[in-house]
């Protein structure tokens, strides 16, 4: 399965994923404490330029990203347009903006190993609590394995469905597709445990 | 253990999948998809406790980066957004509606799992929702709320579909329907 991490290398890539969401964490938080336009605009410059030094695919990409949220940025725009609070409103799409784009930034630069670790460091302290964290990560491993197999399924179905009716399968193969993945669910489960389980 | 988190991981993906059935994209970017219809069954299928662990799991994989929600979206991204309210109310909306199952025995399943799907995959999910929109746009709850009554009909559509596929699954699977287990 792709991940949204960002084939274009850039120096941000190998810095530390724990250190990177943390001072995510902290730039968010400042984002929404400040309310004055001048601050949020400096920091949407910023976060364009820190697209910027990433070069020019990696800025499309991101660009591609924040497009996302244009439905959003037309509806403060004209709410606000319309009521005359034209610097209020502008605040809210700049910190929207910004927020997203830096957020984004640190899901562009990271691999999704290097998320899973910083995940295992942080329930490490539920092990000394008696949690097996060993089944989380089994669990997301499992998830990004069958989530293709079952939309492979997913497709086939819609496929056998358009081959005998004339009409969109739509909500009707959900039954069918829920029942292939609790059958695989328990097959895989018997498979498990056929080779020690998750406490091997 | 084994079967609980194979459960638990094959209907995250089975959110994921869902997520991938060709949407609708209405006003305000709030695409309608099959995926809140994936979190309801989730709910009614696994129960309470097992149901909001499957969408957990599915959330903490998109925040970790992976491109799971409809439309292809993810990413941390997702939390800042003004849609995040609904991203975050997931698991508890599984819950809600595993709770009601769970506890509300008497009755047909197709019944129970359809109110039940109502209750957490519409008023505890729009709550968290509304409260998000509220808090990404600056706008008083009362406006927010205006935005997503759109989606309202479409939702009620998904909870009556819960309570059939969560009915025709007892019938089907009677083992797997863990909320009734």
């Amino acid at each position: 399965m792709i991940s949204l991490t960002s084939p274009v290398r850039t120096r941000a890539h190998g810095w530390p994923a724990a250190a990177k969401l943390a001072l995510l964490c902290g730039a968010t938080v400042v984002l929404f404490a400040r309310t004055d336009i001048g601050f949020q605009a400096a920091a949407f410059v910023t976060a364009l330029g820190l697209y910027l030094l990433g070069g020019r695919q990696f800025a499309r990409q991101g660009g591609a990203a924040l497009l996302q949220l244009w439905p959003f940025v037309v509806l403060v725009g004209v709410w606000h347009v319309l009521t005359g609070d034209i610097e209020a409103g502008s605040v809210i799409i700049l910190r929207l903006l910004t927020a997203f784009a830096l957020a984004n930034l640190v899901t562009m630069t990271t691999t999704l190993w290097q998320m899973i670790d910083v995940v295992m460091a942080l329930t490490a302290p539920l092990r000394a609590l008696g949690l097996n964290t060993r089944a989380l990560a089994l669990g997301m491993a499992l998830v990004v394995r069958f989530t293709p197999a079952l939309a492979d399924k997913g497709t086939q179905l819609t496929q056998a469905w358009r081959a005998r009716s004339p009409r969109r399968a739509s909500w009707r193969i959900v039954m069918p597709f829920t029942v292939l993945a609790i059958d695989d669910a328990e097959n895989v489960a018997e498979a498990l445990r056929a080779r020690g389980g998750t406490n091997p | 253990m084994e079967r609980n988190l194979t459960l638990v991981a094959l209907f995250a993906a089975l959110i994921a999948a869902l997520g991938l059935i060709p949407q609708l994209t209405l006003a305000f970017g709030v695409p309608i998809t099959a995926q809140s219809l994936g979190v309801m069954l989730c709910g009614t299928v696994l129960g309470a406790k097992r149901g909001a662990l499957a969408v957990l799991l599915f959330v903490l994989l998109v925040a970790l980066g992976l491109p799971l929600l409809a439309g292809g979206r993810g990413g941390l991204g997702v939390f800042v957004s003004p849609t995040a309210g609904f991203v975050v109310g997931f698991p508890f909306a599984a819950f809600m509606t595993g709770l009601v199952v769970e506890n509300w025995r008497q009755g047909s399943l197709a019944l129970v799992a359809g109110v039940a799907a109502v209750f957490g995959g519409i008023v505890v999910l729009y709550a968290f929702g509304i409260s998000g929109l509220a808090w990404s746009l600056d706008k008083p709850l009362s406006e927010a709320a205006l935005l997503v009554t759109a989606f309202i009909p479409g939702d009620l559509i998904k909870a009556v579909l819960a309570g059939v596929i969560t009915a025709a699954l007892a019938r089907a699977r009677p083992d797997s329907v863990l909320s009734r287990a």
